[in-house]
C-alpha cells in the first residue's frame, strides 16, 4: 500500500508517496538520490546507514520509511554549512578518521548525535556511542582522535 | 628573494586528498550509481556442497513478466581465475558445483522484486557427490576430485630443504615441535561486492564499473570470459569500500554483470548482499601448522621444520602463490639456514579463499613467534634477546634468493622495548586473584610489491603518465587503485615533492582504464614502491621539460636552472620566472605536455631458482615490524582483553606519517580480530557466519590503544627511501597476543581465535587438574 510520507529531510520539507515496505535507507538512497547514507549489511550489523531521527542516531536499515512521517531526518549530506566542512567531519578527514570511506557517513552520524547531545564527552562515552557501528580499516584508534578533535572545534564555536 | 622555497610534503601528516568527499558524502561507490534504465541482477546460487549438474531449467523463471535475461553456464564455457596457470572458475558452474552459494545462474529484471521472483522459479537438478569441507576428509584416499585436472586435491604440494636440517637439529640445546591451527578469516570489507554493466549493443562495447583492486585483471577477465577484443571493454574503479585482498583477482560478480547486460542488450546492476560478499569469499584459509624448530644456548635459530596445510576452497584462485609464501616467508626476517619446509594447498568443497593481507605470511608467522617464544622462555631467555641473537645484516641475500637491502628490525624490537617498558614491566605487572596481566612480543615483516607480477608482459612494472596543459594544473594519470589506503595522496605528494610544488596543483585520475595507463593493480602492498617510483620519474621528466624552457626564456643553461616549485630562476639574484610563464614557455615547442614515468624492478629482486616457485617472495624491500602486547586475562570469565599495543614498522621512509599509522593501526587490529574473535564456521559446507553479528569483527569497544613507532630505514630502491605501511604489522600480532596470554596465566594457544570459551574451557581443565601440574609450569594446548 502506498502511503503519503511528510517528513523535513536536511532542513528541506519533502513529500512522497511511497509504499508501506520501503525502509528509510533505500527511500533515501533510491527515491530521493542521497547516497551518500551506505548499505553495508543485510539489516542490522554494522551501522554504516545511520541517520539521525529528530537529533537521535537511527539504523535507516532497519527503519520503515512511513514511519518517519511528521520527524525531522539528517544526513551526511546535511552537514556541511556554505560549502565547509563541519566539525565532525573535519575530525574525521584532519585526523584519517576515515579510509576506504565507507563505514565514514555512518560514524560521523553517530557521532554528530553524540556532540549534539553531549558536547564534552569522555572516551568511555565516545566509545558507547560508537559501539554499534563497524569500522574495517582504521582499528578506531583514529576515530577517537577524530571525535575528540570534533569536540574541541565545537568548543571553539563549530557546528558538529 | 630569500623566501622563496620548494614546497614539500614528504614526511608530514597529510591528509588523505579525497577525504572531503568521504567524508560528506559524496564519494561514489560502485552501488551508488543507480542509472534508472539499469537492470536489477540477481544470482542463483547452489544449495549443494558438490554435485554433478543434470539440469537448470530457467523456462518458469524466463515467462516471468519483467524478466529481461536469464544466463547459466551455458552462457560461457571458459573458465576464469588470476593465476593464468589455474584458471579453474566458471562465472556460472557448468556440469558440477563445487562449493554451497556457488553461483549457477543469474536473473537481469526490470527491478529488484522480479528478479528474486525469478530465482524462486529456476529449478536445479543434481547428482550429489561426496563433499569434502575439510583438508584432511579432500586427502583423503578415496576422495573423489573436485576437479580432474587435481588428482588428490592437492592444488600445489611445495617442497624443499635448504641446508641440513637434521644436521642442524643435532645441535641444538633444545628442539621443540608444537602444531597450530589458524581458522578461515574473511576480509568483511565494509562495501559489499557490486558490478555495475552496461552493453552498448550498436558499438559492441561494454563498459563495467566495478568493486575493485585490479581494474586491469577484470579487464582481461571480462575479455576472456565474455570473447570480447579488450579494445571494445572500459572498466572504471569508483571508490572502494576497502579490500584486504578480497578483490585482487577478478570476482564472479563482475563477470557475471557483464554475462547478463550482454545477453539483455542493456545495463544491469548487480550489488549483492553481505552474506554473498561471505560466500564469494577470497580470505584467508584454514591453516594447519606442524612446526620444529632448534635453538642453540646462545639463542640462535638451529634449524627449521614446518609443515603447512591450507583449506583451500573449491577453487584455485591464488592458492598456489599462497602456500608458496607461507614457506618463502620464513625467510627475510631472521637469520636461517637448514630449512625444511612442506606446503600443500588442497581443494576442497568451501568457498574459494584468496590473498588476505599478509598473504600467506600471518598463520606461519604465528606458529614461528609462538614456538619461539615458548622455547625462550622453557631456556629462561628473555624472548626479545633471542630475536636479536638471529638478526639479519643488510644488504644481504637470504639463503632462498630473497634481497634484503634495508632492515630497521633492530630499530623496530628497540622502539617497542623501550615504549612498552618491557624491561621494567615484564614479569612485574599487578595480577589479582582473579584478573592476571602479561606482556607478549613478536616480529613480522612483508613484501612491498612482488618483483614479478602474476601477468609477466615484459612491460615496466610500473607506469605513470602526466598531463600538463595552458591552465598550469597538472593531472597525474594513474592504474593504480585507491581503495582506500591512500594510494592517490601519496602519488600525488611524490609529484609534487619532485617538482617543489603544493599538492594542490596536482590533480590526480585513477581506475578509468579510457584514461589511465594500465597498473597492476592494488595487493601485495606494491602502490607505493612500484608506482611511487614510477611516478617520481615522470615528475622528473616533467621537471627536465619545465627546466629547459625556462633555461631558453632566461637564457641560461639548464644547468645553471634552479627549480623552485612556483618559481624558476638562474642564480639567486635573478627574478626569474612564475610556473605559469614556464609552462607557457614549455607548451610553445609541443602544446600539451605529456610525460611518462616507469618503474622496472631488478633481476636481483626476483627471487631464485632453487625450487620450484621460489620467485615467489621475491620483492625489492621488505617491511619489518616489532610488537608488544599488553593483555588482561579473567581467570572467571576467560575474557582476555588487549590493554594496549605497542608497534614500531620499519616503512623504510614515511611519505605520510599519518596514512603510515592508519595502515599499522589498522593491520594490528586486523590482525586482532583474527587472533581473538573472527572465525568462518561451516556446517556442511554451509557457512554459518556469514553475516556481521556471528563473524565477530572487534568493535569499537573491544579496541585497544595502538602506539605507532615509525622507524625509517630508508631503502636504497624506494620511493624518497620508502617501503610498504599496509600489511606488516598484521601477523605480529597475533603470537604477540598468545604469548602475553601465556605471560599473564601460564597457559599457551595454539588455535586460533583465542575465544573466551576456548580460554575457559582450558582454565576449568588447568583448575580440575590442578594437583598435577605439567613441567615447565607452561600447559600446551
Amino acid at each position: 500500500m502506498m502511503r503519503i510520507l511528510q517528513l523535513n529531510l536536511n532542513s528541506r520539507a519533502r513529500t512522497d508517496a511511497v509504499a508501506d515496505n520501503v525502509l528509510l535507507l533505500d527511500y533515501l538512497r533510491e527515491i530521493v538520490g542521497l547516497t551518500g547514507t551506505k548499505t553495508g549489511c543485510d539489516g542490522g550489523e554494522c551501522g554504516a546507514c545511520t541517520v539521525l531521527i529528530d537529533d537521535i542516531p537511527r539504523l535507516s536499515c532497519l527503519t520503515l520509511a512511513a514511519s518517519v512521517s511528521g520527524r525531522r531526518v539528517d544526513t551526511i549530506e546535511s552537514l556541511a554549512a556554505d560549502g565547509r566542512l563541519s566539525a565532525v567531519q573535519r575530525g574525521f578527514h584532519e585526523k584519517l578518521g576515515s579510509q576506504c570511506g565507507y563505514c565514514t557517513p555512518g560514524f560521523i552520524m553517530a557521532s554528530v548525535g553524540l556532540l549534539r547531545r553531549n558536547p564534552h564527552p569522555s572516551e568511555d562515552e565516545i566509545c558507547t556511542a560508537l559501539g554499534s557501528n563497524i569500522c574495517r580499516c582504521t582499528g578506531y584508534v583514529k576515530i577517537i582522535e577524530a571525535v575528540k578533535y570534533a569536540a574541541q572545534l565545537c568548543a571553539d564555536g563549530l557546528t558538529p | 628573494m630569500t623566501d622563496i622555497r620548494a614546497a614539500h610534503n614528504i614526511g608530514a601528516y597529510v591528509p588523505m586528498i579525497d577525504g572531503p568527499e568521504k567524508v560528506s558524502g559524496q564519494a561514489k561507490y560502485t552501488a551508488d550509481t543507480l542509472p534508472r534504465r539499469a537492470l536489477a541482477g540477481r544470482i542463483f546460487r547452489s544449495p549443494y556442497s558438490h554435485a554433478e549438474i543434470v539440469e537448470v531449467d530457467v523456462a518458469e523463471a524466463a515467462k516471468l513478466p519483467g524478466v529481461k535475461a536469464i544466463v547459466t553456464g551455458a552462457d560461457c564455457a571458459q573458465t576464469f581465475g588470476v593465476l593464468p596457470i589455474a584458471r579453474s572458475e566458471h562465472p556460472l558452474a557448468r556440469d558440477r558445483v563445487r562449493y554451497r552459494g556457488e553461483p549457477v545462474a543469474a536473473v537481469a529484471a526490470t527491478d529488484d522484486a522480479t528478479a528474486r521472483q525469478a530465482l524462486r522459479l529456476i529449478k536445479l537438478k543434481v547428482r550429489e557427490l561426496p563433499a569434502y569441507h575439510t583438508a584432511a576428509d579432500a586427502m583423503a584416499p578415496e576422495a573423489i576430485a573436485l576437479h580432474s585436472q587435481r588428482p588428490g586435491n592437492i592444488e600445489r604440494d611445495v617442497s624443499f630443504e635448504l641446508g641440513d636440517v637434521e644436521a642442524a637439529f643435532a645441535t641444538a640445546v633444545l628442539v621443540r615441535e608444537a602444531t597450530y591451527n589458524c581458522a578461515e578469516v574473511c576480509q568483511n570489507q565494509m562495501e559489499m561486492h557490486a558490478a555495475l554493466a552496461d552493453y552498448d549493443a550498436v558499438r559492441e562495447r561494454m563498459t563495467v564499473h566495478a568493486s575493485t583492486q585490479v581494474p586491469y585483471y577484470v579487464h582481461l577477465m571480462l575479455s576472456h570470459i565474455l570473447g570480447m577484443d579488450m579494445s571494445r571493454i572500459r572498466v572504471i574503479k569508483p571508490h572502494v569500500g576497502g579490500g584486504f585482498g578480497c578483490r585482487t583477482e577478478a570476482l564472479n560478480v563482475e563477470l557475471i554483470a557483464a554475462l547478463l547486460a550482454r545477453k539483455a542488450g542493456g545495463c544491469v546492476r548487480l550489488v549483492v548482499n553481505r552474506e554473498e560478499t561471505f560466500i564469494t569469499h577470497r580470505g584467508r584459509p584454514e591453516t594447519d601448522i606442524r612446526l620444529k624448530l632448534g635453538l642453540r644456548s646462545d639463542g640462535r635459530i638451529a634449524g627449521v621444520e614446518c609443515e603447512c596445510i591450507m583449506r583451500g576452497g573449491a577453487h584455485s584462485g591464488y592458492g598456489i602463490v599462497t602456500i608458496l609464501y607461507a614457506g618463502s616467508m620464513l625467510y627475510a626476517i631472521y637469520d636461517l639456514h637448514d630449512v625444511r619446509y612442506v606446503g600443500k594447498r588442497v581443494l576442497t568443497n568451501t568457498p574459494p579463499c584468496g590473498a588476505f593481507r599478509g598473504h600467506g605470511t600471518v598463520d606461519v608467522r604465528f606458529a614461528f613467534e609462538s614456538l619461539l617464544d615458548q622455547m625462550a622462555r622453557e631456556m629462561g631467555l628473555d624472548p626479545i634477546a633471542v630475536r636479536r641473537a638471529n638478526l639479519l645484516k643488510a644488504p644481504t641475500f637470504t639463503d632462498n634468493d630473497l634481497m634484503v637491502n634495508s632492515y630497521g628490525l633492530p630499530e623496530c624490537i628497540d622502539w617497542v622495548e623501550r615504549a612498552s617498558g618491557w624491561k621494567e614491566r615484564k614479569g612485574r605487572l599487578p595480577k589479582s586473584k582473579r584478573r592476571k596481566k602479561g606482556l607478549g612480543f613478536a616480529c613480522s615483516h612483508y613484501i612491498s610489491g612482488a618483483s614479478k607480477p602474476v601477468n609477466w608482459t615484459g612491460e615496466p612494472h610500473a607506469t605513470v603518465k602526466l598531463k600538463l596543459d595552458f591552465d598550469g594544473s597538472i593531472v597525474l594519470l594513474t592504474g593504480a587503485a585507491e581503495i582506500g589506503q591512500g594510494s592517490s595522496t601519496v602519488l600525488t605528494q611524490s609529484v609534487a615533492e619532485v617538482l617543489g610544488l603544493d599538492i594542490s596543483r596536482i590533480r590526480i585520475v585513477s581506475g578509468d582504464s579510457e584514461v589511465v595507463p594500465k597498473d597492476n593493480g592494488s595487493y601485495s602492498s606494491r602502490v607505493t614502491f612500484m608506482v611511487g617510483n614510477a611516478a617520481i620519474d615522470a615528475a622528473q621528466n616533467l621537471k627536465a621539460v619545465l627546466i629547459a624552457a625556462a633555461a631558453r626564456k632566461l637564457e641560461a643553461k639548464p644547468g645553471e636552472i634552479e627549480c623552485l616549485g612556483e618559481l624558476y630562476r638562474a642564480g639567486a639574484q635573478d627574478k626569474g620566472l612564475g610556473f605559469n610563464e614556464v609552462v607557457a614557455e614549455a607548451l610553445k615547442d609541443s602544446g600539451t605536455i605529456t610525460v611518462t614515468g616507469n618503474y622496472s624492478t631488478i633481476p636481483e629482486s626476483q627471487g631464485g631458482k632453487k625450487y620450484r616457485g621460489a620467485a615467489i617472495g621475491g620483492t625489492m624491500a621488505y617491511s619489518y615490524s616489532a610488537q608488544v602486547v599488553e593483555v588482561s586475562v579473567d581467570e572467571e570469565t576467560g575474557v582476555v582483553t588487549v590493554d594496549k599495543v605497542w608497534v614500531a614498522h620499519d616503512c623504510g621512509r614515511a611519505l605520510n606519517r599519518l596514512t603510515v599509522e592508519g595502515q599499522v593501526q589498522g593491520s594490528v587490529w586486523m590482525g586482532m580480530g583474527q587472533a581473538m574473535s573472527e572465525e568462518a564456521a561451516y556446517h556442511d559446507g554451509l557457512m554459518l557466519t556469514a553475516n556481521m553479528l556471528d563473524y565477530r569483527v572487534p568493535t569499537i569497544a573491544d579496541s585497544p590503544p595502538i602506539e605507532v613507532g615509525i622507524v625509517e630505514s630508508i631503502d636504497p630502491h624506494g620511493p624518497f627511501g620508502a617501503k610498504e605501511a599496509g600489511e606488516g604489522s598484521l601477523a605480529a600480532f597475533l603470537p604477540a597476543l598468545t604469548n602475553a596470554v601465556a605471560d599473564a596465566i601460564g597457559l599457551r594457544f595454539n588455535d586460533l581465535p583465542v575465544t573466551p570459551d576456548r580460554v575457559f574451557a582450558v582454565l576449568e581443565k588447568r583448575r580440575r587438574a590442578l594437583n598435577s601440574p605439567r613441567p615447565g609450569g607452561e600447559g600446551d594446548f
